[in-house]
């Protein structure tokens, strides 16, 4: 190994690194604020990728249909919770956020032709598809079992996530799809090449997570999803309303999710599997952060993805084991130096 | 997983509700999980069976195993003891066609395997005596690409695989035709279906600087070491296997893939064989076929695959039936009989002539080497 070399491969990891960390700060976010661990999160990042390769290849992605449906699901039910506590002033909002915007989506979608407009508009389209799935998903699974323990919430974690595997091969098939690069440029940085997606990617990953800590500190539902994290009885009491913290953080998490997929589909063959793996790098980023620390999980995840990158120099055939043997230690470092909590039930 | 497939395979049992025939074939495909790219064109492939042979009903059980080998035996357990069938097809893929081995051979049940390893077939055992396959094995690639590879002076190959039963098996007959041909090996390297990055065996591979390298992996994946390779300014010849020989694969590899080389079946270049190859009519009936049914330039070679070991019981079923009826243990020991009597039967990917020691009975007959050219695949001569 060169210098040349080591280069080569931190720039690798520092790009799959910083895909890592968006990933495993949408899951310290859910976690803290739902306690549900998010595996379905990977799920996201290749309905992203995949609704924007659909685009580009000219074709109308099923996804829409997805949105469509959770939707009128989503508003049939609020509207029959609505009438029989006589709430009928819930309705105009019931309608707009679960019928009428998936419509207004779809029918942007299938007037525009968007496999002719710029990558922008493209990007902005597919957001807009995949974005609503989240609040709608907490809303039809997880907000009934608001209360119900971790291990419950895991459990479901895990049948949301083969529902929307499996839908994920239904619409988009077995095979990968790859989109074209927001940028061709190339640099030179002394001896090293350096592409302008893999600059594009750690640049949005950055302002990404400059915005999130913006958010945490300075605004009003920052500071709302915040007081939830640290104490949600408290955090009620105060007025501020746990399925709306839900809500809010499952839809950053599903945006964080698919903006990932939009970022690296370009790099790399993505399948409607892919989430899932990338999704377990990013939650051993979590782990190493005690699914608590926001800073310590982008550095977690930045390990992750040093790590993989250079085990696959080194021991090509060992790469999976070695990233995920990572965890063994930090669990045990973590039990050691930390008290166990029982959670309230 | 679990939940998945068993959701699944009781969609895809409620599906076939074909009244009661007389001859019984269950059929289990990966139609979900990784190896599902293999296993849909498979599926869509019976579809277009023949429903009538030698006079007599046939009906097709078909089951997802998910590429799951926990499944595949449990829905071969589910044919042999619930529906009682006279002979089984599948897996699609190398783990779990193994573990079928076991329950066919038990109850006494022809299995013909549209998954590729030798071992399926080799070495020929009592349990063995009643498994069959149809896929080209890796060994006959292997010898066509290194034959490809000294008439075209190459010295030096690297390779890099799945880290999966089929990159080791690859690896396996590969190395060893390697060293036959007196080139020289001068990296191995491994990725996995799922991963985002192959930067760091594809840096080591290009500092070993060598004249060719072979890519094994199957379907899309198989994209990734390329375009890597590509990207990253080698200029020498690359190779892949026949797994990667779909049309999905030239969509995601793009220009990227243009002059690569690989061994196939073939069907995938039918129309480009010349009209004096035997192998053209029965090769260019099933690609027609399937093409009708699911759209021009749909068609796969693994769905090929699926359709050799319809032929192959197509072919032995009506001298079955002359001597037992369908659904008893002598009819089942007769159809194997018949199946190991199987000459010169041309089918999509090859001629098949089965020895009870040749359980595949392919020959040079089954394989072609194609090159990428212009987005198509191109026959070399």
């Amino acid at each position: 190994m060169n210098l040349e070399i080591a280069l080569l491969l931190g720039q690798d990891g520092i790009v799959n690194g910083a895909i890592y960390a968006l990933l495993a700060l949408a899951l310290v976010l859910v976690f803290a604020v739902t306690r549900v661990i998010f595996i379905p999160q990977g799920e996201f990042v290749a309905y992203g990728a995949l609704t924007l390769a659909t685009f580009q290849m000219g074709k109308t992605p099923n996804t829409i249909w997805l949105l469509l449906g959770v939707g009128i699901l989503v508003a049939l039910i609020d509207t029959i919770i609505a009438v029989r506590g006589g709430n009928l002033g819930r309705l105009k909002r019931i309608v707009l956020w679960n019928l009428v915007l998936p419509a207004v989506v779809v029918g942007l979608v299938l007037l525009l032709e968007p496999g002719k407009l710029p990558l922008a508009a493209q990007v902005a389209l597919t957001l807009a598809i995949v974005v609503p799935l989240g609040p709608m998903v907490y809303r039809l699974v997880y907000q009934p079992l608001a209360e119900a323990s971790v291990l419950i919430l895991l459990i479901v974690s895990v049948a949301v996530h083969l529902v929307l595997a499996g839908l994920g091969l239904l619409f988009f098939g077995a095979e990968g799809s790859r989109t074209t690069p927001f940028s061709e440029a190339q640099f030179q940085l002394g001896t090293l090449a350096v592409n302008g997606q893999t600059v594009f990617v750690v640049g949005t990953s950055v302002v990404l997570i400059i915005a999130l800590y913006q958010f945490f500190g300075r605004t009003l539902y920052g500071k709302a999803l915040r007081a939830t994290a640290i104490n949600r009885v408290g955090a009620r009491l105060m007025g501020i309303s746990n399925t709306m913290a839900g809500k809010l953080s499952f839809t950053l998490a599903a945006g964080i999710g698919a903006l990932s997929g939009i970022l690296i589909s370009p790099i790399t063959t993505v399948y409607y599997d892919t989430g899932f793996m990338i999704g377990l790098k990013g939650f051993v980023a979590a782990i190493i952060a005690g699914l608590a620390s926001y800073p310590l999980a982008a550095a977690g995840a930045v390990l992750v993805g040093l790590l993989e990158s250079f085990s696959s120099f080194w021991a090509s055939a060992f790469k999976e084991v070695i990233v995920f043997t990572l965890i063994i230690p930090v669990l045990m470092w973590r039990s050691l130096t930390s008290h166990h909590v029982e959670e309230e039930e | 997983m679990k939940v998945k497939s068993i959701v699944v395979a009781l969609l895809s049992a409620g599906a076939v509700t074909l009244a009661h025939a007389d001859i019984t074939v269950g059929v289990s495909v990966s139609a979900t999980g990784p190896a599902a790219s293999l296993g849909i064109p498979e599926q869509n492939t019976f579809t277009l069976m023949p429903t009538e042979i030698g006079g007599e009903k046939v009906k097709y059980i078909i089951l997802d195993d998910a590429s799951d080998t926990t499944t595949a035996v449990r829905n071969a357990r589910k044919f042999v003891s619930e529906d009682k069938v006279d002979a089984i097809i599948g897996s699609t893929i190398t783990p779990n066609s193994l573990a079928m081995i076991d329950v066919a051979a038990e109850a006494e049940t022809p299995l013909v395997s549209m998954a590729a390893s030798a071992r399926i077939v080799e070495p020929m055992d009592p349990k063995r005596h009643w498994v069959f396959k149809t896929p080209q094995n890796d060994l006959q690639m292997s010898t066509a690409i290194t034959e490809h590879m000294s008439n075209l002076g190459v010295k030096t190959v690297a390779f890099i695989g799945f880290s999966d039963a089929y990159g080791e098996g690859w690896w396996n007959e590969f190395s060893k035709m390697v060293d036959l041909r007196k080139l020289k090996m001068v990296a191995n390297e491994r990725f996995s279906r799922t991963d985002t990055s192959v930067t760091g065996q594809v840096l080591k591979i290009m500092s070993a600087n060598p004249d060719a390298i072979l890519i094994a992996g199957s379907g899309t994946p198989s994209a990734l070491p390329q375009k890597a390779l590509k990207e990253k300014g080698y200029k020498g010849k690359i190779y892949q296997t026949h797994g990667a020989a779909n049309n999905d694969f030239l969509r995601v590899c793009g220009k990227d893939c243009e002059g690569t080389f690989m061994p196939t079946g073939p069907m995938l270049v039918a129309s480009q064989l010349p009209d004096t190859n035997p192998m053209k009519k029965s090769a260019l009936d099933y690609v027609t076929k399937y093409e009708k049914a699911f759209g021009a330039g749909s068609v796969a070679t693994f769905g090929g695959h699926a359709w050799d070991a319809g032929m192959l019981l197509v072919n032995a079923i009506p001298v079955a039936l002359k001597k037992s009826k369908p659904g008893t243990k002598e009819f089942r020991a007769a159809l194997r009989d018949a199946l190991e009597g199987t000459k010169e039967l041309y089918a999509s990917h090859g001629v098949f002539t089965m020895t009870p020691t040749d359980h595949l009975g392919l020959d040079q007959r089954a394989r072609v080497m194609v090159r990428v050219e212009g987005g198509k695949w191109v026959l070399e001569k």
